[in-house]
């Protein structure tokens, strides 16, 4: 934080002087980032402060953009995993996913039931990460640090199944077309068991410590409200959203990946201020360990875990060597000549901060012809200098970390 | 009653007549086109009409389309939903290769304001009666608009990955 030279035609001189000829006192201009420790990311918020209520914001994003969807634009669809990775970084597994089902719905594949339920699974352990972070780091900005400590062990136990499954923990770039790229071993199913029994009781003791806690209740409660009207009308989608009471949630209004199978609720909130963002995403979080078990016992016999479709998925490596068929598919599918369709396709899936939607258009060729990804912190966070007016500044660090706005994501 | 395609359809042609065409249902979505001039008084009136009520957008994004006629080298395309019938639609316009503009759709959602300004940072389309168009990812100094096909993504000696080497074109029709 310091102090900002703005240009003299900054519409925030306006003000200043205004008020400076009204009763002599001075509004401030405050530079908030971009790199502050409070803010958990790269943003930057130029207030205009009156004391320490905040009257204005103006953000700045784009430090860290990466150009993701021209670099797609110029990569065969199987090496565009790594990108979707690096968008919001909480919660890859969702991302990669995405991916695979776009292109699943584009190719026309049908992958087996027992790959949908183990997509399912790994995507709710990311959900529940996801949430853990921002509720765990809201409790940091409010000054309970212990929380945070308490829980983030089991954001590493998520991460050792991952490792288990895919070889990497962060940025997983995790699953092919049609499925995975190898079976789940025994061992990560120890773990999630493991993790299953261990995690509700850390995940009960951290809501204990919370919901009713005096202070956090004065820093959260009717700090950062919204109505559903105005969050429509953002864009909001997600925990956000369903914060102020819509109940808006894609997997049940276009289910994907067989999440139809299962029963669960979608929490709502009643006034879309911080608390109850908290409050939906720690109920969010029961309800994907309700989806998991109910995964793992509905789960179907057998080792299917990629989908019959040759063109597409990889076939093993073994096979290459001693296989004609194989090694021609290997070249083919390693070269990027994948057979694909003219055809435009939108799929949106229940991310951890909203609906992530894949806008991919493709001319045939080895690449998308135009890939658009449909960030949900990029739409919602325009939002966020309506959030902050009026409010202190303390208060407006809270808000940005329970509105869980992702850098990775934001900028793409 | 489930909002039908068809219905949709016909309040629009009954409201707009030739300027939206091309209906059609791609995968799961319901598309049309709307020309330019009236493409925001579409949107109005899917957002309005109370019997199509697409209240949410979902998402707003651009198209570069450079070997396209003259008039029909951009393309803004305008995702809609409908939540109390979950129904999704896509609108898409095509605007002119040299002077790309349409009208801005922030006053029906505030939403539209980052989308369109993110648009115009890649593409350089104007959206007429935005309240503050100017780049919002990129630097502001930067001069050309990094998502046109035209603009080169990496060394251009580069042929390796090239489809030629693979006996087609972009179009994937003969060379």
């Amino acid at each position: 934080m310091g102090t900002v030279a703005l240009p003299a035609d900054h519409r925030y001189y306006k003000y200043i002087e205004e008020r400076h000829n009204e009763d002599g006192s001075e509004l401030a201009i405050l530079n908030l980032g971009p790199t502050h420790p409070a803010t958990h990311g790269i943003f930057q918020n130029i207030l205009l402060m009156d004391g320490e209520r905040i009257l204005d914001a103006e953000p700045t994003i784009g430090y860290i953009h990466r150009a993701f969807e021209k670099i797609a634009e110029n990569r065969p669809f199987y090496q565009i995993t790594p990108l979707t990775d690096r968008m919001n970084y909480c919660s890859s597994p969702i991302n990669n996913m995405a991916w695979w089902l776009t292109l699943e719905k584009l190719l026309d594949i049908e992958i087996p039931k027992r790959a949908q339920y183990l997509r399912v699974i790994v995507m709710e352990l990311a959900r529940i990460t996801d949430h853990l972070i921002c509720n765990s780091i809201l409790g940091v900005d409010t000054g309970a640090y212990t929380g945070f400590l308490y829980v983030f062990q089991f954001r590493e136990k998520v991460y050792e199944i991952y490792e288990e499954i895919c070889g990497a923990r962060l940025t997983t770039n995790m699953g092919r077309i049609g499925g995975f790229e190898r079976d789940w071993s025994p061992k990560a199913f120890e773990l999630l068991d493991t993790f299953l029994k261990d995690f509700p009781v850390a995940w009960k003791e951290f809501e204990d410590l919370f919901t009713r806690n005096r202070i956090f209740i004065d820093r959260t409660v009717n700090v950062g409200a919204i109505t559903p009207e105005m969050a429509m009308d953002y864009g909001f989608t997600g925990p956000n959203l369903r914060a102020a009471g819509v109940d808006y949630d894609v997997r049940v209004a276009q289910p994907y990946s067989s999440y139809e199978d299962f029963e669960f609720n979608i929490p709502v909130g009643k006034s879309g201020d911080t608390y109850d963002r908290f409050c939906v995403r720690n109920a969010e979080v029961w309800e994907s360990l309700s989806i998991i078990r109910q995964a793992l016992e509905k789960m179907p016999e057998g080792n299917a875990f990629h989908a019959d479709v040759p063109d597409y998925y990889l076939p093993p490596k073994e096979d290459v060597y001693h296989n004609m068929e194989a090694l021609i598919y290997h070249f083919k599918i390693v070269m990027g000549e994948i057979p694909v369709p003219v055809a435009e396709v939108y799929q949106p899936v229940e991310g951890g901060n909203g609906e992530l939607g894949f806008y991919l258009i493709t001319d045939g060729s080895r690449t998308p012809y135009r890939l658009h990804f449909r960030r949900p912190s990029f739409i919602y966070y325009q939002a966020y200098p309506e959030m902050i007016k009026g409010a202190m500044l303390s208060d407006a660090i809270v808000i940005l970390s329970s509105l869980n706005v992702i850098a990775g994501e934001l900028d793409a | 009653m489930a909002l039908e395609s068809v219905d949709i359809q016909s309040k629009l042609q009954e409201t707009f007549g030739d300027n939206v065409k091309y209906f059609r249902t791609e995968y799961d979505m319901f598309v049309l086109e709307a020309d330019e001039d009236v493409v925001y008084n579409v949107i109005k009136f899917l957002k309005e009409e109370p019997a199509l009520n697409f209240s949410f957008l979902t998402d707003l994004c651009g198209v570069h389309y450079p070997d396209s006629e003259e008039n029909e080298q951009f393309c803004v395309v305008y995702h809609l939903h409908n939540w109390y019938e979950n129904k999704r639609i896509r609108v898409k316009t095509f605007l002119n290769g040299t002077k790309p503009e349409v009208k801005s759709i922030t006053s029906l959602f505030n939403c539209a304001n980052w989308m369109e300004r993110e648009t115009f940072d890649f593409y350089g389309i104007i959206f007429n009666g935005h309240p503050n168009l100017v780049r919002i990812l990129n630097m502001d100094e930067m001069t050309s608009f990094p998502m046109r096909k035209e603009f080169p993504m990496e060394d251009s000696g580069r042929t390796d990955k090239d489809d030629r080497f693979f006996g087609r074109t972009i179009n994937n029709s003969t060379i």
